[in-house]
């Protein structure tokens, strides 16, 4: 009996040494590369540092100089600008065409390849072929706007417009990644709701409204929240279609391209980009836990 | 009765169409940028300037293919980001994979807590670890390189959770039946459940060939080398360098896309589910 529990231990303790042995390459990595970054990039936040060396520590002056700087408060307005727009537009787009290539008709096949090609495009390529687009003298949008008797606009030169231009093809690649992940959340709907529904006799709007859109509730929400946080870090976009010689580069800036900047274009101010990236990260992390608090409001629990 | 259908009829036909021509215009809004990038890679430069606007070339010119890859090596591009692709795949099947089995099917103290600070990690937005990795890589002498590109992605949180959630939905008898037949615990994952978990891992591949394709910052700050860049990072440089003439600049992004794409049409299903599945909570 006692050989036995001391066999039984003995097999404990080798499962227990293989599970640290099999893990332990992941969580190697993590500490290397997230863990410790995670706390040095803290750390120099609160100092003065430039592209060499650790710098001197200054407590909390790079943070009290956000507060100050114009430049940032612009980037967050920005941001929050992109976020409150892009997010809703990408949602209902997204739900509203996944609904349409769920119907069964002709030629969805062909539909779904088009509309799901800008997802799997790289952004750097999308980002040069739009402002080649919205080129303010030979672009095809100031041409199209023209044919509808609309002024021509410099999309990317004119402060006041560039961060619509942003918008626009932000939401125009995103929403080509959501259809994709609403059809399979649609396609996932036990299609007995349907049914029924149908049999007493709802039309295809109730069908849609009381049933299609609170089963799609979890995934809107999850959606809600990546979508949310890849806007918050919109980058590329901005990087690759806005002169960075020009105005309308500091006015279409975003928290992640002030970052950039700060960090790795300007010789002095890497304790500075360290300080903005930490205030992002907090932004992000409180904003993801109100909706994670709003979630219990509007999204139907499981099972 | 029969009046009834026909009404029915109607009004679906109705709405058959108005379907039709809401996604003829939502794809045409989607492909038809492609379209015009293509158009443009093959005008001359007079045409792409020209005023009332030309939407075909006289004589569709090829050269600006071969003038753009003379200034940007595009095979050397190719090159790198595939091998960065198939590292970061690699690299991440293997490291993931067996982290993910472990938390699946072993037991050992500090589990949970090791999972929810994972969970944890997952949330913080990637830019808050840049400027120390970077300067690790510095101090590594990574920088320049396609190992440093890799290096930081590897270690993928949401791919254990991924895999960890394939690797449940496999019998326990499998292990039982693998351990009396006396697998060790790596022959248990390897051998037997592994093999079993193939939808994942062609999840993981793809999801992890869209990021490492898409990704532009870290190899904007990593590799400044023309040599060492990927094609994200190429094609930033080239817009910076050649803005004025984008039939030349279109024909680097035709260059760019038109692998992706025709990989996409092929393997269609394989890269929608895997999209999908980066939609399922760990």
């Amino acid at each position: 009996m006692k050989n036995q529990a001391r066999h039984f231990s003995r097999l404990r303790r080798a499962e227990m040494r293989t599970a640290y042995i099999f893990i332990l390459p992941m969580f190697a990595g993590l500490l290397l590369f997230s863990v410790i970054p995670f706390i040095q990039n803290i750390l120099y936040s609160f100092r003065r540092m430039g592209t060499f060396g650790e710098g001197t520590f200054i407590g909390l002056k790079n943070y009290q100089d956000l507060l100050t700087d114009d430049t940032f408060w612009l980037a967050l307005r920005n941001t929050a600008f992109y976020a409150v727009v892009g997010v809703p537009l990408v949602i209902i787009f997204s739900i509203f065409l996944a609904h349409q290539i769920n119907k069964k008709i002709r030629g969805r096949t062909i539909y779904r390849t088009l509309l799901f090609i800008p997802a799997v495009t790289i952004p750097a390529a999308i980002g040069i072929l739009w402002r080649w687009i919205l080129n303010y003298q030979y672009g095809i949008f100031n041409w199209i706007l023209e044919k509808l008797g609309l002024p021509r606009i410099s999309w990317l030169g004119d402060v006041k417009y560039v961060r619509w231009a942003i918008i626009l093809v932000v939401v125009w690649s995103m929403v080509s990644y959501y259809v994709i992940i609403m059809l399979a959340a649609m396609q996932g709907v036990d299609s007995s709701y349907y049914e029924a529904a149908r049999l007493d006799g709802a039309s295809s709007r109730q069908v849609f409204f009381k049933i299609t859109l609170p089963m799609l509730t979890p995934m809107i929400f999850f959606s809600v929240i990546m979508v949310t946080i890849g806007i918050l870090q919109i980058f590329d976009f901005i990087y690759l279609m806005v002169d960075r010689q020009t105005l309308s580069y500091t006015y279409s800036m975003s928290l992640v391209t002030y970052f950039y900047e700060c960090a790795f274009n300007k010789s002095s101010m890497r304790g500075y980009g360290a300080a903005i990236s930490v205030v992002l990260a907090a932004i992000i992390m409180v904003i993801t836990i109100i909706q994670m608090i709003g979630k219990k409001y509007w999204v139907r629990s499981g099972e | 009765m029969k009046q009834k259908r026909d009404r029915l009829n109607d009004e679906s036909r109705l709405s058959r169409f108005t379907t039709h021509v809401v996604l003829i215009f939502a794809s045409f809004l989607a492909f038809g940028p492609f379209v015009w990038m293509f158009l443009t890679s093959i005008k001359t430069y007079e045409e792409t300037i020209q005023i009332p606007m030309k939407f075909l070339p006289e004589i569709p010119q090829w050269v600006n293919y071969s003038i753009v890859s003379d200034k940007l090596n595009f095979p050397q591009l190719y090159l790198n980001t595939i091998l960065v692709t198939i590292m970061m795949i690699v690299g991440q099947i293997l490291i993931v994979t067996i982290c993910a089995y472990a938390f699946d099917r072993l037991n050992f103290p500090g589990k949970n807590v090791l999972f929810m600070g994972m969970l944890a990690l997952m949330m913080v937005p990637g830019q808050i670890f840049i400027i120390p990795r970077f300067k690790l890589m510095v101090n590594l002498g990574l920088t320049n390189t396609l190992v440093g590109l890799v290096l930081p992605g590897l270690f993928n949180i949401f791919g254990v959770f991924l895999m960890r959630q394939f690797f449940s939905t496999l019998p326990r008898e499998l292990d039982e039946a693998a351990r009396i037949d006396g697998c060790s615990y790596f022959r248990t994952y390897w051998n037997v459940l592994l093999p079993l978990v193939k939808p994942g891992l062609t999840t993981l591949a793809i999801l992890g060939m869209l990021n490492t394709w898409k990704d532009l910052m870290w190899p904007l700050i990593n590799n400044s080398q023309a040599d060492k860049m990927t094609l994200a990072a190429g094609l930033a440089m080239l817009i910076g360098e050649h803005t004025t003439y984008y039939e030349q600049v279109m024909a680097g992004g035709v260059i760019a896309v038109l692998p992706l794409i025709v990989l996409f049409v092929i393997f269609q299903r394989q890269f929608v589910e895997g999209i999908a599945h980066s939609g399922i909570k760990g």
